[in-house]
Formats: C-alpha cells, structure tokens, sequence
C-alpha cells in the first residue's frame, strides 16, 4: 500500500451564520505524496483557501481526518499543532509573507531559529538556498528593499529550510506579473520535485498549473475533478483560454 | 523557555534596531515623562525638606507644646516654669526650649534684606544644631550666632562675620548684631534659612508686639525632649500631661506632620506625581497598542510559521522594556543635567530614596500601558490575520 506524506479522509468544515449552516468544504479526500506538487483551484468560493488552512493546521475540520506523516491533525491540541505547523509544514502566503525588520537571509534563518537547528550548516543553506534563488546580492536587504517577485523568493527558501514534509501555497503569484509568476512558480516546482517535499499550490490563475503534477478542482466545496498528466493539464490551460 | 526568550529577545531587538528611528521617539516621551516625574519628586522633596529640615534633623524624642495649640509650634506658647517641671519629670534625660520667629537679615550694599527663621535654643542641649565649621553657641545670652548652611550661601556670611537681623520691637524696626561662631549643615524652618541664637538673646531681640515689649517674662514655644529610654515614649508622655499643666506632647513626626501647610503640600505634589505616571501609562499603552494595531498580519505570519504565543508574548514585553529603560535612563540624566543650573533658592532635591521609587514606578509604567496591546497580540488569529478566514 502506497504512503503519503498527507492525506486526507472525508473532510468536511461547516459554518454557522445568519442564513443557515455553510458547507465551505464537503467530503473532500485526497493524498498527496513526498516529491509530488499539486494545484488546489476552484472559482471564489469554492473553498480551496479554508482547505488550505485545514491543511496547514490553521483550522480545524468540523470532521474527517487530515493526517500529516502518519499524524491526525485532527486529534492534537493547539500547542502540538503549532510546533506541527513550525516542525513539517512550510509557508508562503499571498502578500505580507515576510518579517520586514528581517533582512533576507534573516528570514529564511527564522524557521531554523524557531525549531532549534540554526547552526553553521544551517545558515550556510540558508544562503545557497537564496543564492539558488538568484538573491544572492539580495540577503541583507530588508523586504522593503525588494521586489514582490524577490519577496515571494525569499518565501520560498523560508518554506523549504527546515525541511518539512508539506509545502503550502496560497495564491504565490498573486501580486507578480506573468514573467515573474512563472520564474516563481517554476522555481518552487524544481525545488519540491528536487528536495521531495509534498507542495499543494492554491491559485485561481490556471496558467500557472503548468507546472504542477495534478490538479484538483474544487467547487462549492467539494472536489469535483482531478486533472493527471501533463496532456490532462495543458487542455485545462488552453480551455481557461478561451 | 530559554528557547522561547532567546527567539522573543532575538525578534524584539531586530525589530527595535532596525526601526529605532520610532521606538527613541518613544523613549524620549517616556524621558520627558521622567523628567517631569522626577521634578515633581523632587519638588515634593525640596518643599517637605524645606518644611521640616531642621525639625526632621532634631535628637528629640518628643515635643512639648502649650495645651490646645493642635501640634502647631507657631500657636504654642510655653514659659519657662515649664521647662523646669518638665526636666523633673522620670524618664525624661534632657529637656530644651527652642522659640521661632522670623527676621531680616541685612545684607551687604543694595541688596534685600534675606528672610531668615531665627531660632532661639539652649547652648548645649537638643535643639541647637552640630556645627561643620566654626564652635558651637557659647551661653545664654551671648550675641552670638550659629547660621545654616543656606543662610551661608545665599548671604556669603562666614565664621568671624558679624551678621545684622531687623526685627520689629513693638512698632519700630530695630537692628541688632550678632557675632557669627559656627555654619551648620542645612537646617530650613519653613522654608526659610535658618540662625540660630542662644535663647535669651532670642527672647531679646525676636519681633515682639507691644504689649510684649515690656514684658519681663521669658516666652518659647515648644520644649524638645529627649528620653532616657526611648521605648518608654508613651509612659513618658502620659506622666508630663500629668504633671505639667496645660501642656500637650508629639512625636517628631506628628509634629512635622502638624506644620503649616505641609500635608496638603506634599498630598497636592503626590498627587501630581501619580498622575504624570497615570499619564504615562495611558501614553506608552496607547503608543504600543497602535504599533500591534500596525502589525497584525505580521504577528500573524509569525504565529502561522509556528511561533508559538509566549515567544510574541516575550517579544512584545521585551521590546516594551527595553524603551521603557532607555527613556528613563535618558530622562534620568537630562534631570540630572538641569538640576546642575539650578540656583539655591529653588527647592529642589534629589532625595536617593524618593528618586528611585519615582524610577521604579516609572520602570513599571511601560510593562503595565502595555499589558493590553500584549494581551490583543496574543489573541491574534492567524487565519485572520493572513486574510484566510472564510
């Protein structure tokens, strides 16, 4: 039997308000393996950021299970599910991504210096990985400093430092123009692929699931189709053309 | 924990360096709170020093006073037959009468007149000052004086000197000379520099009414006394009420307690203290509370990274400290810097004691404007913060 670095059984997360109950996700299942990236995406509304957060330990499923490394989301309180969140999970959100009083380097040294492991090898991958980056000329400079695209760099090297076992995207290319949306969503394609982390991408731009393995679309909160293979995927762009 | 506070002190730094521009604003308000906390301490300090200095300074047990004078040493009257019964009274080791008035000191060319408290004391006995410079009073009825260290300054009198008072007699200013033999240290009355004269010669040329100009009868006001044994303060005092007629007694400090003015005084100048530090806590609460306002979905990035809730916690609370610190240390000197232009006359003092509970209360005024913006920190939900709430 295959294992995944996560997976997810039935989830299901319900809100209260005025009008009645809301479905923002229903049943949804789906895996993901070490060394796979994969795109969630869906029309506003359809619920891909509340599944982010589920997955990212943000939030809780009102059921169903989330299990990360063999672990139950689900099942573990607040303080484990920040040191979850520090220890397996890698971030990059949409804007305000990085601590502007921290240079660079600084940031991406962060997440070693939050789970203990900032060492002399530590800090010298922090460098070849912003190096590799093409921010090599850029880690003293503070996020003000730099442009969005740089920013969203920096994000990246900050996600993947501490070698976690998901990677998770929110809208990374949100903010950048097409040419540099594609330099970085191509760069944290090569660097998941290439480190074998499990990397869910969510975005709404379908141009930019070129370079993923699959995507999964979700509407009114369930996860209505999975696209496989690069064939399946490159008609998904051409029709989001047209 | 060492790892919490190692991150929380490493963020807290980072973020102050990097916008220190900002944060020493911030100190300079709290040193510009601490200079005027400070002032008014020592303000406070100056006007009660000035109000009870030489009484505060007294080897006295207690205090005499006429019967019905509420503790006042300007409405008590008691002469000399008292003195006596009082010194006869067991358990009493030593007894002194001292007699206030005010007088004018003359000085030297065009200059005015200085405002002095004249104090008529025993040669000898409590109630007459340790002198630094020159000897002590040498009898009753000398015509002599000891001056105060403020008198010494604001007059350039020294030892040798002879000094001349104005007082008035009936309806008519007269002068007299004294011979001064000894400075004291400090040694204020009411706010005023003191002299001190042997008693009779006081009883001689003190300001007198009319009726009183003629009056052979020698008048002081209080009589200082000193215990054989000090615990026995109590016993003591009831046996004088008993066996002395019309007579009341104190401690030293009922008796400053008791001087004109000096609580409302020192109440009015506390309570501008507490207030300048209420101002300061509202101040520095507000200052942080806008800046964590500022910086909710950083805040947030951090707690989704997985910093956990003591780490922002420290991190606020440190940041907090370290401005608080260094806009004291600054108001601490610019305090300092000024009070070296300030003349004499001015009544200021910067008492050890007083000052460093206004730089403790003003220590804790940072931590405690603070505590709501740390507590709205802590309870920043990252979800919200980063906009991912549905």
């Amino acid at each position: 039997m295959k294992t995944y670095a996560l997976e997810t059984q039935s989830v299901i997360k319900t809100y209260q308000s005025e009008s009645g109950t809301i479905q923002a996700v229903d049943d949804v299942s789906l895996q993901v393996a070490a060394g796979e990236f994969v795109a969630l995406v869906g029309p506003s509304g359809s619920g891909k950021t509340t599944m982010l957060s589920i997955l990212a330990a943000l939030l809780q499923p009102s059921s169903g299970k989330v299990v990360l490394d063999g672990q139950d989301l689900a099942g573990i309180n607040d303080i484990d599910r920040v040191a979850m969140r520090r220890e397996k999970i890698g971030f990059t959100f949409q804007a305000n991504n990085l601590v502007p009083y921290l240079t660079a380097v600084e940031n991406v040294e962060l997440m070693l210096r939050l789970n203990n492991k900032l060492d002399k090898t530590g800090k010298l991958r922090a460098r070849e990985l912003l190096a590799r980056l093409g921010l090599a000329d850029r880690m003293h400079n503070l996020p003000g400093q730099m442009s969005g695209g740089q920013q969203q760099r920096v994000a990246i090297a900050r996600a993947l430092i501490h070698n976690p076992s998901l990677v998770l995207a929110d809208e990374p290319t949100a903010s950048l123009d097409t040419e540099r949306a594609y330099q970085v969503v191509e760069t944290f394609a090569g660097l998941i692929h290439e480190q074998n982390r499990a990397g869910i991408m969510v975005t709404h731009d379908l141009r930019m699931v070129e370079f993923v393995d699959r995507v999964l679309l979700m509407q009114d909160g369930k996860l209505v189709r999975i696209y496989t293979g690069h064939s399946e995927i490159m008609e998904l762009i051409q029709g989001s053309r047209h | 924990m060492i790892q919490t506070f190692s991150i929380a002190s490493y963020l807290a730094v980072k973020e102050v360096w990097r916008n220190r521009g900002r944060f020493l604003l911030v100190s300079l308000v709290i040193a510009l709170i601490t200079l005027l906390v400070l002032f008014v301490a020592a303000l406070g300090e100056g006007l009660g020093n000035g109000n009870r200095e030489y009484l505060s300074k007294l080897d006295a047990d207690m205090i005499v006073f006429q019967a019905k004078s509420d503790n006042v040493i300007a409405a008590s009257r008691l002469g000399r037959d008292r003195l006596a019964a009082v010194r006869r009274v067991d358990g009493v080791a030593d007894a002194a009468m001292i007699g206030t008035s005010s007088a004018s000191l003359i000085l030297p060319g065009d200059d005015e007149p200085l405002k002095v408290a004249m104090l008529g004391v025993e040669p000898g006995r409590t109630g007459e000052p340790t002198v630094l410079e020159g000897q002590q009073l040498s009898t009753d009825q000398a015509s002599e004086a000891i001056i105060d260290r403020n008198t010494a300054i604001r007059s350039s009198l020294a030892v040798g000197d002879t000094l001349t008072v104005r007082t008035t007699q009936g309806t008519r200013d007269e002068f007299f000379d004294l011979r001064i033999v000894g400075i004291s240290d400090g040694q204020q009355f009411q706010l005023q520099p003191s002299i001190f004269v042997p008693f009779f010669t006081w009883d001689r040329i003190r300001s007198k009414s009319e009726a009183e100009v003629n009056s052979l009868t020698s008048v002081g006001n209080v009589i200082l006394v000193k215990l054989q044994d000090p615990a026995q303060l109590e016993q003591v005092s009831q046996r004088l009420v008993a066996q002395v007629s019309n007579i009341e007694t104190a401690t030293l400090t009922k008796a400053i307690q008791a001087l004109p003015g000096y609580s409302a005084q020192q109440s009015t100048l506390n309570t501008q203290g507490g207030f300048t530090l209420f101002i300061g806590i509202l101040v520095i609460g507000g200052f942080f509370q806008i800046q964590i306002l500022q910086k909710v979905a950083q805040i947030g990035v951090l707690k989704a990274i997985g910093a956990a809730n003591p780490v922002v916690a420290f991190s606020s609370i440190i940041q907090i400290v370290v401005i608080t610190v260094i806009g004291v240390l600054i108001g601490a000197l610019l305090t300092f810097s000024f009070s070296l232009f300030f003349p004499p006359t001015v009544p200021i003092v910067f008492n050890g004691t007083t000052s460093l509970i206004a730089i403790i209360a003003l220590l804790l005024i940072g931590p405690l404007g603070g505590l709501v913006s740390i507590r709205y920190a802590v309870r920043i939900e990252p979800l919200k913060a980063l906009g991912l709430s549905s």
